[in-house]
């Protein structure tokens, strides 16, 4: 099941730049979370922020808290831990091209020292199953690549991977943006499904998926949160006046 | 992405939109004085805005729906493109009302003129009132102005309960003069219904700029406006 996450006074820096400024927000367990803002506005250094990934850049610095259920994750685990707990799917689907189906999906599990084949096979059909991808290539599962998949079907894939090592809160940054409408709604009915099982926190461009996908929304600018709330409220009458000029596209 | 075709569309659906509410207006007041003075031909020309309306409000919705398939709005312009769609239908039924007081007063013309108990022109003049002010809360974006509306249709309500009162009174006992009766209480119906377009635009307005929902705010709350300012 997923779970809360809850942040505190967060601040994140590259250099000098003083990207992300005091955020504060609690993202519901169980539900999808939508941030927008437009370019540059901070939401993706957000999310790199809650698994740690953000520190990985030498000249990156991070200040503040960040809850993960129970877990602060700048105090009291190691960043591969956070990453089991916390996964992540990028814009451009990246399943490691030279492995098989198969062999995509197991090697998170493979590298925390999963070694039961039988087990393997049933984290593998039961992953590729939750990210709606089984039926299309159960069949090849050790005969083809994963490069070998379309695009929709690589990102699927790459949700399958994420779900192996079954975290608690799943990151999408912009995951359907690279996508054509059919694999984008696949993704999307997707999101849907898993939002009852992980925590999902979802960056995207495009408002249409957020006010389809997410409860609640957040909008960035210029690395500060303006507004956090439900998003039937964000759409359809938000409070402040820059989110209501940035998704009517009167500025951004 | 400052969208500025978006907003060019926009503008040129409140044009559009206020062209349809001064043909709209113009005839519930042209309806109003072809029952003050008894003229058939300004009954023809109702007949004939009704025709414009109808057309013009098929534009309307079609040019909406194009803006809300094509540019998937968002916010207060969503709430706008909303508005206008309901506005659109209200005043087209206002037309329908001012046509239906004009065929009234077509089939008073045969007969003779009668002393009702009941004040048309004040009810008229009212009802019009209310339709003016609430097209001029759309044209200034005055949520103020439009929620002065919605008390005003408290006294047309009124004005017809007690014209219907005393107009089946008349038909009850002076049965001479029950078919004028009989035209004047469906006249009364009319601006009655006019006044409550005038409310309902009213509260499209408001939910336009406020995005707040306030119809039938008496029945839910017992008569306060629960997102009245102050």
């Amino acid at each position: 099941m997923g779970v809360g996450i809850e942040v505190t006074n967060l601040n994140a820096w590259y250099g000098t730049n003083h990207t992300l400024q005091d955020i504060n927000l609690n993202i519901p367990a169980n539900h999808a979370t939508a941030l927008i803002g437009p370019s540059g506005c901070g939401k993706s250094t957000f999310v790199r922020c809650l698994n740690r990934m953000h520190e990985t850049n030498p000249i990156a610095r991070v200040t503040g808290t960040v809850r993960i259920g129970d877990l602060d994750i700048y105090e009291d685990a190691k960043p591969v831990e956070i990453r089991r707990r916390v996964g992540m799917v990028f814009q451009r689907p990246n399943p490691f091209p030279t492995m098989s189906i198969y062999d995509n999906v197991a090697a998170g599990l493979k590298l925390n020292g999963y070694r039961n084949r039988r087990v393997l096979d049933e984290i593998v059909e039961k992953s590729l199953k939750n990210s709606a991808l089984w039926d299309e290539v159960k069949d090849d599962l050790k005969k083809k690549s994963g490069a070998s998949l379309s695009g929709g079907q690589q990102q699927r894939l790459c949700i399958a991977r994420a779900l192996a090592v079954d975290p608690e809160v799943l990151l999408m940054d912009e995951p359907a943006s690279a996508l054509d409408p059919v694999s984008t709604s696949k993704i999307e009915d997707l999101i849907f499904q898993l939002k009852t099982q992980y925590t999902i926190v979802i960056v995207t461009h495009n408002m249409q998926q957020a006010a389809r996908v997410a409860e609640k929304t957040g909008f960035f600018l210029n690395g500060r949160m303006v507004e956090f709330d439900s998003t039937h409220k964000i759409f359809t009458n938000p409070s402040d006046k820059r989110t209501e000029d940035y998704i009517t596209g009167r500025f951004g | 992405m400052t969208r500025i075709r978006f907003q060019q569309s926009l503008d040129d659906l409140k044009e559009q939109l206020l062209v349809m509410a001064g043909l709209a207006e113009q005839a519930i007041q042209r309806a109003i004085e072809a029952y003050r003075v008894r003229d058939l031909s300004i009954c023809d020309l109702v007949s004939r805005s009704e025709i414009a309306i109808n057309r013009l409000e098929r534009e309307i919705d079609q040019a909406a729906l194009d803006l809300l398939a094509m540019e998937q709005p968002m916010a207060i312009d969503l709430r706008f493109i909303l508005s206008v769609i309901k506005i659109n239908a209200d005043l087209e039924r206002v037309g329908d009302a001012a046509k239906s007081i004009s065929e009234r007063v077509r089939g008073m013309d045969q007969m003779a003129v009668a002393d009702l108990p009941v004040d048309i022109p004040r009810m008229a003049s009212l009802a019009a009132a209310m339709v003016r002010k609430c097209l001029q809360a759309f044209i200034e974006a005055d949520a103020d102005m439009a929620r002065s509306v919605l008390s005003m249709d408290d006294a047309v309500d009124a004005m017809n309960r007690a014209a219907y009162k005393a107009l089946t009174k008349v038909m009850e006992e002076q049965s001479h003069i029950a078919p004028q009766a009989l035209n004047a209480l469906m006249i009364c119906r009319n601006l009655e219904r006019v006044a409550d377009h005038a409310t309902n635009i009213a509260e499209d307005v408001i939910f336009w700029l406020q995005g707040a929902d306030v119809r039938h705010y008496k029945s839910v709350t017992g008569g306060r406006d629960p997102h009245a300012v102050g």
